[in-house]
């Protein structure tokens, strides 16, 4: 059998060309054969994938619609599933079997999709090369020995390796973006509210914002369709009436003014990335599309603001992990703290200690108004420059990151250098707009992503860009060679 | 959205550099354990993000209203009803331990 998008895939078997089941085993055989490699699963799912898939095919064979019935997909493993381990990368939560399912999953399983497992993250969604995962590093199938990006590195790894035609992710500085550039698909962080996030476990609550991640923008279109939509148990998802994200991706890019930021493309940006991007805009120009300069001059600030928020809202969402209710607990706790204490300090690797500990100083007495307060305010200045560009422009364009994918191990020592690899990203989830990333080119074998960011609500325009430049383009088509 | 407010004062915070005692205030809470090669270790971790951090004295944020929420939504609310019902069993299922429909933790009170 051959590889396929989950878009054809979809046509295929509305037609039954094929069978859910006969898809089902195709990729859960790549999964047995080809992930040892990669890592990109925590738990591999078969015998409920297979159940899905039969049942999938009995609504099938009755005539029945729905958006991914019968698709084979792959759940992050931040996302609850009611029966089924829900680690989050973490020895944390190594033993928690969710007792409910997330929203996401939910959506999508009523869609008709088929979940083959949970895939390899950061831990708690807090890193940038997967590599905090407790289960171990995730591998780039375009180069073994180096990082797919973080957090959803597992997602990402999977799909570019075609183990499964799509995946979910979620992003809260640029968990979905930075991987989907460093393996090569697309990934969408949609507005800010757009998703549920109930059942999604929780870091940064103002940021986390899920998404799909998929060989090109016509699969994540699918797959945001099912995943999108209003939750009453989410109080911060927003009440909108149901788009259709696959209406836009025939749209004209004559006209469209697209803005290109010019701190995204100073000192820092690695010469053969730039390159890329370069050309891939001038295939969008040559479509029709104006190339606009533009500014965001508070842009340079948005790190170090994320790393107060972010890390400030982690440490109150982390304290739930108390080895009293669910989750790791300490063997023979002297007393209540050493309870507390010793069974977190056991659950949690290094990175996620030392942004509890970034997020605890922040909120603690005294230094509120010199940190939190603060950046709370720069945050709004990053949005306001964001909605002045809006002004001018209909889409932002640039790097998704400033380097290709980096060296396994080559950023762990440092925690700010690593930071730094969202530095395109993280404006995005401070002002809270959709971004996505798509392959736009490659430095060596490596891929480079280019990142188009729209104005609130404005997935389907980003998505139909997206597929205007996968109609000119084939980069989002290519796979590393290990795995054709 | 500039409102006519005079600029609030920060605090000069410096150049950071926070030692192991510090740490280990910070560690405890945050309720967690951290024994001394670790606080070293963190203390230099979290000195450097402390000082990258820094860079945000530079911003202009005179009367600029601090950003909560990202469309600037407020709370939502539904009428007071019940709406979950009692899955005590099933929650505790996945308890390290419990007794009677108890959570069990170490001796509070003597």
């Amino acid at each position: 059998m051959k590889l396929d998008t989950l878009a054809s895939w979809a046509r295929r078997l509305r037609v039954r060309d094929i069978s859910s089941r006969e898809l089902t085993e195709f990729y859960l055989g790549r999964i047995d054969r080809l992930d040892s490699q990669l890592n990109s699963f925590i738990s591999v799912t078969p015998d409920l994938a297979l159940a899905a898939a039969d049942a999938a095919d009995e609504r099938l064979a009755r005539g029945e619609e729905a958006p991914l019935l019968g698709l084979p997909v792959a759940q992050k493993d931040i996302f609850c599933t009611q029966g089924v381990r829900t680690s989050c990368g973490s020895k944390m939560l190594d033993n928690f079997i969710a007792p409910y399912t997330a929203t996401v999953v939910e959506r999508m399983n009523t869609a008709g999709a088929v979940m083959l497992g949970k895939t390899n993250m950061d831990e708690f969604a807090m890193g940038s090369s997967n590599e905090t995962s407790h289960y171990g590093p995730v591998r780039n199938p375009w180069d073994p020995e180096r990082v797919p990006g973080g957090s959803s590195g597992g997602s990402a790894a999977a799909v570019a390796a075609r183990l499964v035609p799509a995946a979910t992710g979620t992003d809260t500085g640029g968990s979905i973006r930075q991987p989907a550039a460093f393996c090569g698909i697309t990934g969408v962080k949609p507005t800010y509210g757009r998703v549920s996030r109930y059942g999604m476990i929780a870091f940064a609550s103002s940021l986390d914002q899920a998404g799909p991640m998929a060989a090109s923008a016509e699969d994540c279109a699918l797959m945001l369709n099912a995943m999108a939509g209003f939750d009453p148990r989410d109080s911060t998802s927003v009440e909108r009436p149901a788009e259709d994200f696959t209406a836009g991706l025939r749209a004209d890019l004559k006209g469209l003014r697209i803005g290109l930021p010019r701190e995204f493309f100073g000192e820092g940006l690695d010469p053969g990335v730039r390159a890329a991007i370069e050309a891939a805009l001038a295939v969008l120009r040559e479509r029709g599309a104006e190339l606009i300069e533009i500014s965001l001059p508070n842009s340079g600030l948005s790190v170090p603001a994320y790393y107060v928020v972010a890390p400030a809202e982690c440490s109150s969402n982390l304290a739930r992990y108390d080895g009293v209710r669910f989750g790791h607990r300490c063997d023979e706790p002297r007393d209540l703290t050493d309870l507390y204490t010793r069974s977190r300090a056991e659950g949690f690797g290094a990175e996620v200690k030392r942004r509890i500990m970034i997020g605890t100083y922040v909120l603690s007495a005294g230094y509120y108004d010199a940190y939190y307060l603060k950046a709370q305010k720069v945050r709004r200045l990053i949005a306001d420059d964001f909605r002045r560009a809006f002004g001018q422009v209909d889409v932002i364009a640039g790097p998704t990151s400033p380097e290709t994918p980096f060296r396994l191990g080559e950023k762990s020592a440092d925690p700010v250098q690593m930071y730094l690899s969202d530095i395109y990203t993280i404006a995005v989830n401070l002002a809270g707009l959709p971004g996505l990333s798509m392959p736009a080119g490659t430095v060596g074998n490596l891929p480079v992503g280019m990142q188009l960011i729209g104005n609130y609500f404005d997935e389907a325009r980003l998505l139909g860009v997206a597929h205007q430049f996968q109609q000119e383009t084939d980069w989002h088509a290519r796979m590393p060679a290990p795995f054709v | 959205m500039v409102t006519l407010r005079s600029p609030a004062l920060y605090v000069d915070i410096g150049t950071m550099s926070l030692n192991s005692d510090e740490v280990r205030r910070i560690a405890q809470l945050a309720r967690l354990a951290v024994d001394d090669r670790e606080a070293e270790g963190f203390a230099a971790g979290l000195s450097d993000i402390f000082d990258f951090v820094e860079a945000l004295d530079a911003a202009e944020i005179g009367g600029v209203e601090p950003m909560a929420h990202p469309l600037d939504a407020e709370q939502r609310l539904r009428p007071d009803a019940v709406t979950e019902p009692d899955q005590r069993e099933l929650f505790q299922a996945i308890a390290p331990a419990i007794d009677g429909g108890l959570y069990l933790v170490p001796r509070v009170i003597e």
